[in-house]
């Protein structure tokens, strides 16, 4: 057994880390939850943002977290655009076509930004990002604190978003019952495209948050998406609470598997876990029995 | 039997264009084509016919790839057997999986994401795994003999290929006039309905998806063979899981020969994109990606869609015969 | 006579909600039975636990002598069990011949039979005129007939109808009626859910009446029709002393 000293820097290591997990889950379960779609193209938009973040850093000089600011709203809008004009026009209301749309839109826009900057593998310099802090035995990066702040700020953003505004009334009115929403004049095409901008946001904010301590590449979003993924059916597929618990959870267990097993085999680690809970728990460890 | 003249029209005519050009251009170019149909009719059986829209076809087409190849360098084992015996380890994962999901009552979204995941683990397991020759790749050793399934001609190999093609279209012809046939697309369009009338839709599924990865897993076979190099990307990248499907979608899902349509386009439109831009990474499959989303908002039911509403336009229509497909 | 379906103390729980409380009936072999009761008394609840859609909390189901409860709906339906769906379930990207089709294969494995088979049962429900046409091109009435003509292809001996009148305006109920008429007279047994009291009134030979859950009530539709219970069930409590107040006076 391993002694408190190196567990609690473990434990709180994987908090900061599943933060920024819980933050992409949070934005896939959104998506999830309303439109009751699968959004393949999740990762490939994360890739999107961690690359508008970088060039931020590079061309503008922009600090991350002042890019935050900008890239929020835009990616939202970006989000907005994409469901209203491109996924919801071309599905035509069917499921299998949703799959499809979403998976062509991630095949574009992962090579188009291959096509555009190669498979090189980026990172910037911050000057603080190895700054620590010290909590008991554990000194954790600086960054990864303000990420895990971040997200917990965000996280409750989002639930007020959705408990106290009238738009946030609509999105949960949809996610429970389209049709009656649609009766009572809720435009269902607006709220869906919100809510896709509110899932894009979100990895808006994920990218600036990871940008400084981690690299991006054409395909940097896509293991982020599938832990996500992971983390999304965890918690209950549509639930923001289970997104962010299982987020947490997810962060903890890896960091912790990562002193026993080492890095290599944590991936398939996730990936079998993913597959066990979808065939033997579909509806989440945390979530109601279908 | 009604309906396989076309399917024989077809791969005649097909069959002839070795014998006008010699151009390994061209030859290579339809050998990864009618590659392309195979392993899309292979996903079009089981997301054509069955609506279950599988992202994960690479799993098959691996294990096919690599079941073969490492049983000739392993374990010297002859290339034909080693071939079929890869054909029907294709199957077994497809069944072994397809178990799995359909046990679960996993569909829809879900089913799209398991397959995925099932397709990525096998890549990162290949990619580590000292049998598959980890990072470094396999490489089959060359050997120019009919009995090691390797030819001096290209045009041999072609006639393989559109061989195989042939087999998978006529089975494709076969099932659709079959009852197992009838029962597949019963459970797409509704799988209450059809268990209501006696159709066990648990096996239906799982039948479908077998023979699905047994033909996906075929294609497989023969990438090995023609290539003589595999590594973790090329046998279970997702590039294979998106070319299977595009192919049927693009051609017309649900159709037989929507796959052949589908992956020519497929082709031609990726060669153009390389003599118009020099072979540019990640180009053709923007193409892809965006071809993908203009033929599911604009042509649903692909070429073969368009085909049956021309004719149906110029008054070879049957009466009533309006109505979408759902 | 010989009973064909025993439902016995069924029971299905939903969470806290009791949707059908120890309900039993029995049909009997080619007759009519009905099953009525005000919405959510729990009837299509029993139907899918009969037909294997939804295994009971409690309770059997036999058929034909045996304990069927918990098989699969595929299964019951090689044993001669068809049932329709309230909400229609058609095959939209079919043709009406090619949805029958399905049903008609349960005993035909061969597509030309089973296709011919499909001709035969479309026109008995009358949908001879619509053999090719989509199914998602049908009117109400001509979906309620395609989920009856599906079910009947099975060549079933038990038929389950749930609510096929429903949404027809009185000409086309009026042209149902004898339909189903004929189709027990061929010796099929139909159970049928249905809210029509007047199709109710003239097909079924015994109704049992459904309310929260519980059968409280059953026997000939004329008998029914005066119970005072059902007559609360369907009014509210103290309709039926309130009526016979009104009557008396």
């Amino acid at each position: 057994m391993l002694s408190p000293v190196i567990l609690f820097p473990a434990v709180l290591n994987g908090l900061m880390t599943g933060a920024v997990y819980a933050l992409v889950a949070l934005g896939l379960t959104l998506i999830y939850g309303v439109l009751h779609i699968i959004n393949f193209a999740h990762g490939a938009l994360l890739t999107a943002a961690m690359f508008a973040a970088f060039f931020a850093h590079k061309l503008l000089g922009l600090d991350p977290y002042v890019a935050a600011v900008l890239l929020t709203p835009l990616f939202f809008v970006l989000g907005y655009g994409l469901q209203r004009f491109v996924i919801g026009p071309a599905a035509h209301g069917e499921d299998r076509n949703i799959l499809l749309v979403t998976l062509g839109l991630a095949v574009v826009i992962e090579n188009a930004l291959l096509y555009a900057f190669r498979a090189d593998t980026r990172t910037i310099n911050l000057p603080y990002a190895f700054n620590v802090v010290e909590i008991g035995p554990a000194f954790l990066a600086v960054p990864r604190v303000v990420a895990f702040v971040v997200v917990i700020f965000v996280a409750l953003a989002l639930w007020l978003i959705l408990r106290l505004t009238d738009t946030g009334k609509a999105i949960r009115a949809v996610a429970k019952e389209k049709l009656g929403a649609e009766l009572s004049g809720i435009d269902v095409a607006h709220i869906y495209a919100v809510t896709f901008g509110l899932g894009t946001a979100c990895l808006a904010i994920a990218a600036c948050l990871l940008i400084s301590t981690y690299y991006v590449n054409p395909q940097a979003g896509n293991a982020f998406v599938l832990i996500a993924f992971t983390i999304v059916v965890l918690g209950g597929m549509g639930s923001v609470a289970g997104a962010l618990i299982g987020g947490l959870f997810v962060g903890v267990v890896e960091s912790l598997s990562g002193l026993w097993l080492g890095e290599s085999l944590g991936q398939i680690g996730i990936f079998v876990m993913f597959i066990l809970v979808l065939l033997f728990r579909p509806s989440g460890l945390f979530g109601e029995r279908a | 039997m009604k309906g396989l003249a076309p399917i024989l029209f077809a791969i005649v005519a097909l069959a002839m264009v070795p014998l006008i050009t010699s151009s390994n251009v061209v030859i290579n170019f339809l050998v990864m084509a009618l590659l392309i149909a195979l392993v899309g009719q292979g996903w079009n059986l089981l997301g054509g016919y069955g609506g279950q829209y599988s992202f994960g076809h690479a799993a098959f087409f691996g294990t096919g790839a690599y079941v073969t190849a490492i049983l000739q360098m392993r374990y010297g084992i002859n290339a034909w057997v080693g071939f079929v015996i890869g054909i029907a380890a294709g199957a077994l994962v497809g069944a072994v999986i397809g178990l799995l999901i359909f046990r679960a009552g996993l569909k829809g979204s879900y089913f799209a994401l398991v397959t995925l995941a099932f397709a990525e683990v096998l890549r990162i397991v290949a990619s580590v795994a000292p049998i598959t020759g980890a990072g470094v790749g396999t490489l089959l050793k060359l050997d120019l003999r009919p009995e090691a399934f390797q030819f001096q001609s290209r045009a041999l190999f072609y006639w393989i290929i559109l061989a195989m093609v042939g087999l998978s279209l006529v089975l494709t012809r076969l099932i659709e006039g079959s009852r197992f046939g009838a029962y597949l697309v019963a459970v797409r369009e509704n799988e209450d309905a059809a268990s209501a009338l006696g159709v066990d839709a648990t096996m239906v599924k799982l039948c479908a998806m077998t023979i699905s990865a047994a033909m996906t897993a075929a294609g497989g076979c023969f990438y090995a063979q023609y290539f003589l190099f595999l590594d973790a990307g090329i046998a279970y990248g997702p590039w294979i899981s998106i070319e299977a499907l595009l192919a049927p979608i693009i051609g017309g899902v649900g159709t037989v020969f929507g796959p052949l349509l589908g992956a020519l386009v497929v082709k031609t439109l990726g060669e153009v994109t390389k003599l118009m831009t020099g072979d540019a990474p990640g180009l053709d499959l923007v193409i892809y990606g965006g071809v993908l989303i203009l033929v599911v908002a604009f042509a649903p039911r692909g070429i073969a869609g368009l085909f049956a509403d021309l004719r149906q336009r110029f008054g070879f229509s049957k009466i009533g015969g309006e109505g979408s497909r759902g | 006579m010989a009973e064909l379906l025993r439902v016995e103390n069924v029971s299905k729980r939903f969470g806290g909600l009791l949707a059908v409380d120890r309900a039993s009936f029995v049909a009997e072999t080619g007759r009519i039975t009905a099953l009525i009761g005000p919405n959510g008394a729990g009837k299509t609840t029993l139907f899918s636990i009969i037909t294997g859609f939804q295994p009971p909390s409690e309770g059997h189901i036999r058929y034909d002598g045996v304990d069927i409860t918990g098989e699969p709906p595929h299964r019951l339906a090689r044993r001669g069990i068809a049932r329709t769906f309230q909400i229609v379930q058609p095959f939209a990207g079919l043709t009406v011949r090619e949805n029958i089709a399905v049903g008609a294969h349960l005993g035909r494995p061969n597509r030309v039979a089973a296709l011919a088979a499909a001709g035969d049962v479309a026109r008995e429900v009358g949908l001879g005129e619509l053999l090719d046409r989509s199914a998602a091109a049908l009117t109400v009435a001509g979906r309620k007939r395609l989920e009856l003509a599906r079910a009947l292809a099975i060549e079933p001996k038990l038929l389950l109808l749930d609510e096929v009148l429903a949404g027809l305006n009185p000409s086309e109920i009026r042209d149902m009626v004898p339909v189903i008429r004929a189709i027990c007279d061929r010796g099929i047994t139909i159970v049928m859910i249905e809210h029509v009291m007047q199709a109710v009134m003239s097909l079924a030979e015994h109704v049992f009446v459904l309310s929260e859950g519980r059968i409280i009530a059953q026997g000939s539709p004329q008998a029914i029709a005066s119970d005072p219970k059902v007559v609360e069930a369907y009014l509210g409590h103290g309709a039926a002393s309130r009526m016979a107040g009104v009557a008396h006076a």
